[in-house]
């Protein structure tokens, strides 16, 4: 609780004390590209195979007359949308981008950078951190629609290269019963873990004591409470959002 | 003017500072010497802000700083400038984006301006054709000028330097001892020095405060540390074995 407590007034300091407003556009232009430009190799290749794997695995597991093949491509685009595409990726992206933040925020600390900040009268939460999550919060939507779009075209290589299903059912079967709302879940849940992932990471990051490895060990919790922190959001999100699926 | 009146601070239940009172005077190169663990770092954290004291208050040219409010605090502090013990450079930034940083961020200055006030603080703690270079590529004793050069690019009231001549050879440290008493004579500013090399103390020390276990057992100029009764301090600056030559020759 005390944790708690204190990563909520960690996260208040974001919003007072800011410097001018163009200080911030910099700043958010540069950790965007940090944390998402630089995310899109390693989304790219997990997505790809992600693709792959489910249609294998689906049409391998759906092997029944009364079943269509087109019905192989449908599953594989919900599953991809609804869950494997804004989850699995926040798990990439918090082995890649959470460690990194904590790593960075971890060293300024224990290097004095961070207190070198304060006694210049910046408030060093705001300028280090803020633009952080904003960033996280603005590319990692991106990145889940990024992920999405590859995953599910690499089905479809997958079922060409493979022959499990033609590609004529599974273009039919990423059309069946679309329901629009799936994107914007999807889109909910990328905002989530963009700020989750972020604001675990720096927080863990900030608040490093002692030396190169408490920055480690800060870098370590930052992905571990991070996952956990997206999974958790996952079964919260899916019991609350689920429902409006079906209305 | 630098006012510090009956600081105290724990850590858990150990006291690391006993009701600390100093005056630090303007002009003045005001030394905090003392062995190391004797919370002279605690006591400057305290004095800028980074640590809050659980007493006392301290203020600067009668303005209470430490139960000030956010907004003054923020005020006293784009005042000061402080030398860290390692430099606290940015890593990500070169030498020039590192001493122009105060200046993006708290000013409007032209570029053109920013640019020519950052060249006049390197030159004058004599670095030159520095500017693109990247803090890891520089040694040690250039750290401290650049991170004396960021400190005085807003040309501050206080300036604050923890252990400014650690680390770095004997010509060095004089050098940077050199370069921090110039400064404070030639801006009339208040300096703070948090050190425990007496040839720092004896170089530039104005007006020298020694701790010991978290109290201050004496003040006064470094021309009067010799005649000194304190057992302690006289255990202090007489450690070394060339002080101890000296001290038998006097």
């Amino acid at each position: 609780m005390k944790s708690l407590g204190k990563f909520i007034i960690f996260i208040g300091q974001l919003f007072v004390r800011r410097e001018a407003f163009a200080t911030y556009v910099t700043r958010v232009v540069d950790e965007s590209i940090k944390v998402g430009f630089n995310s899109v190799f390693i989304v790219a290749i997990v997505s790809a195979f992600i693709g792959a794997v489910t249609t294998v695995q689906t049409a391998y597991n759906l092997v029944s007359p009364l079943i269509p093949d087109s019905t192989i491509a449908w599953v594989v685009r919900d599953m991809t949308l609804l869950e494997l595409a804004p989850t699995i990726t926040a798990i990439v992206y918090a082995g890649k981008v959470g460690s990194n933040i904590a790593g960075e925020l971890g060293t300024m600390r224990i290097t004095e950078q961070i207190d070198a900040l304060e006694v210049m009268g910046i408030n060093a939460t705001s300028y280090l951190v803020f633009p952080k999550i904003l960033a996280s919060v603005l590319m990692f939507p991106v990145l889940v629609i990024l992920s999405a779009f590859i995953s599910i075209y690499s089905g479809y290589l997958t079922s060409l290269a493979t022959g499990v299903i033609s590609g004529t059912d599974y273009l039919i079967g990423i059309q069946i019963e679309f329901i629009p709302f799936t994107v914007v879940f999807a889109m909910i849940k990328a905002i989530v873990y963009g700020f989750l992932v972020a604001a675990i990471s720096a927080y863990q990051g900030f608040f490093t004591r002692g030396g190169a490895l408490e920055v480690g060990q800060s870098s370590t919790s930052a992905v571990t409470n991070s996952c956990i922190a997206v999974l958790a959001a996952d079964f919260l999100l899916a019991y609350l959002l689920a429902p409006l699926l079906t209305a | 003017m630098i006012e510090v009146s009956n600081i105290s601070k724990s850590f858990s239940d150990k006291k690391v500072l006993h009701e600390i009172n100093m005056l630090f005077e303007k002009g003045k190169t005001n030394m905090i010497i003392g062995a190391s663990g004797t919370g002279k770092s605690v006591l400057l954290k305290c004095i800028v802000g980074l640590i809050k004291p659980d007493n006392g208050d301290v203020s600067y040219d009668n303005r209470e700083f430490t139960r000030a409010d956010k907004e003054l605090q923020t005020e006293i502090r784009r005042e000061m400038g402080m030398l860290f013990q390692g430099g606290a450079l940015f890593d990500s930034q070169t030498v020039e984006q590192n001493v122009m940083f105060p200046l993006d961020v708290l000013t409007k200055q032209s570029p053109e301006e920013k640019l020519e006030r950052v060249n006049f603080c390197l030159e004058r703690v004599g670095l030159e054709n520095v500017n693109k270079k990247m803090p890891s590529e520089i040694s040690g004793g250039m750290k401290k000028r650049v991170g004396i050069a960021r400190a005085i690019v807003t040309r501050p009231n206080y300036l604050f330097c923890d252990e400014p001549n650690s680390g770095l050879d004997p010509q060095t440290a004089i050098k940077i001892d050199n370069l921090i008493k110039d400064i404070t004579d030639e801006y009339n500013i208040t300096t703070v020095v948090v050190s425990h090399d007496m040839n720092s103390v004896l170089e530039i020390g104005d007006k020298v405060n020694f701790m010991h276990e978290g109290h201050v057992l004496w003040s006064g100029t470094k021309d009067e540390i010799g005649d000194s009764d304190v057992k302690e301090l006289n255990q202090f600056v007489f450690a070394g074995r060339l002080m101890k030559v000296v001290k038998d020759k006097i």
